[in-house]
């Protein structure tokens, strides 16, 4: 493996007498990427997390986190890796600066550079309002605002992160995966754990999808796409005119026309095939309203590759309505 | 295989802010005031008994600690059961409350070792216990001084010292138990209920207990029966068993402490104190030998304790 790997487990295992909470995965992940842990619940998202802390003990396999055994090295790891527990507890009767200062304490940060630190860490997630505010009052997205001030303020080279956006409102989720791309800019290698796929598929360059302990998938989320729906892009044309169906269709490496409604067209290509569509529809003087590539979806893959199967379910409501 | 740095790295941030949580907690404030009225009436109680009796006595002063009036019990007694009170008060709820506040694992995720969060906590209990025991032994000296009008001499003061630093150990043991059931119940009030349990049962029930255990292990002999005697044997184990129980330990060194007569520690309990057999009284040296084996039992139960507790702590599961 290459320098640039800052966590790589192998072979790790947790068992809990005789439970098995994560069976055997292997992953690493590189500096500055943003990896995704993905699965549901009960899948050993946490667990995994945990034996990569140090704070659980490791039943079998090899971590090594930034070079580091958390086993017997912990205190090398914890100096270097910030953590934001699932549900991140503060401090109510302290304030939220007073809050990290405890921790600056405990992370050894001489006086003058813990306030420096602290204060930046708020201003960085908008908290610096609320600096003398007790934690007390503050809020679900504010909470976790602040766990990740904690994860700034400490310099950490990597950040992981146990289901950041739970819990959170739309608006705060943006706020939130707003911040961790920011910790990536900063060359923040992150380490997410999460079953909000649609949010978080928009931050992770790659993801590992968890199911009952193991590692069922792994890698960008278009790398998935093309393994588990069988690759190839889908375009959906809507215009006004005639005989588009067939000039679509010569377009090399279109490989099928779909008509899914009045002056509505959906191609299926092995590429992006937009650009050239667009210039067929103009070339015939038709009138183009719509033009849209469908995005590889986490929530596809995953129901595809779990085999609930939306879409299947879907049809067949239609065909016992029809049947009716 | 050597664990990396110092075990105790952390120790002293975690036990400032323990100290100055305590400090300003409500519920110190209570146990304190509860503490110092408690005992200010006791100490009223033997001022009055003091210039009712005493004519001439070498160790008036001592007698403020030891002397009772109905229906109050003297100030020792007093300590000897709020004390344990005060220590299961602050540490009930040390570690599990950290649980139930969830910063038990973004606290573990700092450079620190569990050794210097569990050890922090009780330093800082214990500390918080010492400041409130040394304020009540300066009130009562003052008081003693003002009520009696006879200054102490040096021995009773030193007598009375040694006195606080035994109390302080006595409050470390019941410290200690609070935190290892704080370890063992992830529910601060089990944990509360659990240990009030133990120190009630150890306190008031066990004494009895043990007299009862002993005779079931060393049955009396008929013929000391028959002259109305003990039968040693028996007394031994009632003693060994009774001083399984801290409060045991504590009266024992209390006797011995503040009656400079004490030559011996049989089973004796701290009411029976005022008509302690009479004799010339020991120098403190002696006294502090007789009360050392005790003292050496309750720093060394605290110690056991407290071990169990971290090895416990150290296992568990940090997630909440
Ligand atoms: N202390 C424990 N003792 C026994 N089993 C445990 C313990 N902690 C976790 N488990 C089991 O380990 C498995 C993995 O749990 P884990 O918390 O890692 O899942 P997760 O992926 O984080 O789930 P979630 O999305 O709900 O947070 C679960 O089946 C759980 O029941
Ligand atoms: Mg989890």
């Amino acid at each position: 493996m290459s320098t640039d790997v800052v966590i790589e487990a192998k072979g790790l295992t947790k068992n809990y007498g005789q439970a098995v909470a994560v069976d055997h995965i292997s992953f690493a992940v590189g500096r500055g990427e943003i990896f995704g842990l993905l699965g549901p619940n009960g899948a050993g998202k946490t667990t995994t997390i945990l034996m990569l802390l140090g704070l659980t003990d490791i039943s079998a396999g090899e971590v090594r986190v930034l070079g580091f055994d958390p086993a017997r090295e912990p205190l090398s790891v914890k100096r270097r890796v910030g953590y934001l527990p699932d549900t991140v507890g503060f401090y109510d009767g302290l304030t939220a600066a007073d809050n990290l200062r405890y921790t600056a304490r405990l992370i050894g940060f001489k006086r003058s550079e813990r306030e420096k630190r602290v204060t930046e860490a708020l201003d960085q997630v908008g908290l610096a309002e609320f600096a003398e505010k007790r934690v007390g009052t503050f809020s679900r997205g504010m909470r976790q605002r602040l766990g990740l001030a904690e994860i700034l303020m400490k310099g950490a080279q990597i950040a992981i992160l146990d289901e950041p956006t739970s819990g959170l409102d739309p608006h705060a989720t943006t706020e939130l995966l707003a911040i961790i791309r920011g910790l990536k800019s900063e060359g923040v290698s992150v380490l997410l754990s999460s079953h909000l796929l649609d949010r978080v598929q928009s931050v992770c360059d790659r993801v590992a999808l968890f199911s009952g302990g193991r590692i069922a998938l792994m890698g960008s989320v278009a790398e998935l796409g093309r393994e588990v729906l069988g690759g190839g892009y889908v375009v959906d044309i809507e215009a006004e005119g005639a005989g588009f169906a067939e000039r679509l269709a010569l377009i090399p490496g279109v490989s099928g026309v779909e008509k899914t409604g009045i002056g509505k067209l959906r191609l299926h290509a092995d590429r992006d095939v937009r650009s050239e569509a667009a210039a067929e529809v103009v070339a015939m003087h038709g009138r183009l309203k719509y033009l849209g590539v469908q995005e590889v979806s986490l929530d596809a893959i995953y129901s595809r590759y779990f085999e609930t199967r939306p879409d299947e379910e879907m049809t067949m409501k239609e065909g016992a309505r029809h049947a009716a | 295989m050597r664990r990396e740095g110092s075990a105790f790295s952390g120790l002293g941030v975690v036990m400032l802010k323990e100290l100055s949580d305590h400090l300003t907690s409500v519920r110190m404030r209570v146990l304190e005031w509860l503490v110092v009225l408690v005992a200010l009436a006791a100490l009223y109680g033997a001022v009055q008994q003091i210039e009712d009796t005493t004519a001439q006595d070498p160790f008036l002063f001592l007698r403020l600690f030891t002397t009772s009036r109905d229906p109050l019990p003297s100030f020792v007694s007093f300590i000897s059961f709020l004390v344990p009170l005060m220590a299961i008060g602050l540490g009930f709820d040390a570690v599990n409350g950290e649980y139930n506040r969830r910063t038990l694992s973004r606290i573990l995720a700092q450079p620190i070792y569990r050794d210097a969060l569990l050890f922090g906590k009780f330093l800082a209990g214990l500390v918080t216990l010492a400041i409130s025991l040394i304020t009540l032994w300066l009130i009562v000296i003052g008081l003693g001084l003002l009520l009696i009008g006879v200054p102490p001499g040096g021995e009773e003061i030193g007598r009375s010292f040694l006195f606080l630093f035994v109390t302080i150990v006595y409050a470390g043991v019941w410290l200690t138990l609070a935190l290892l059931f704080s370890v063992l119940f992830r529910s601060p009030a089990t944990a509360a209920l659990v240990t009030l349990g133990v120190w009630l049962f150890l306190m008031f029930i066990w004494p009895v207990l043990a007299g009862a255990v002993a005779q079931i292990i060393a049955p009396p002999d008929p013929r000391y029966l028959a002259l109305g005697l003990q039968t040693p044997a028996t007394a031994v184990t009632e003693q060994i068993l009774a001083r399984l129980s801290p409060s045991t330990l504590f009266a024992e060194v209390v006797v011995a402490l503040l009656d400079p007569t004490t030559r011996s520690l049989g089973p004796i309990y701290l009411s029976q104190l005022q008509g302690a057999v009479l004799g010339a009284p020991l120098p403190i040296g002696e006294s502090m030998l007789i009360a050392w084996p005790q003292t050496v039992g309750m720093i060394a139960s605290a110690i056991l304790v407290f071990v169990v507790g971290y090895v416990i702590f150290q296992r568990q599961e940090v997630r909440a």
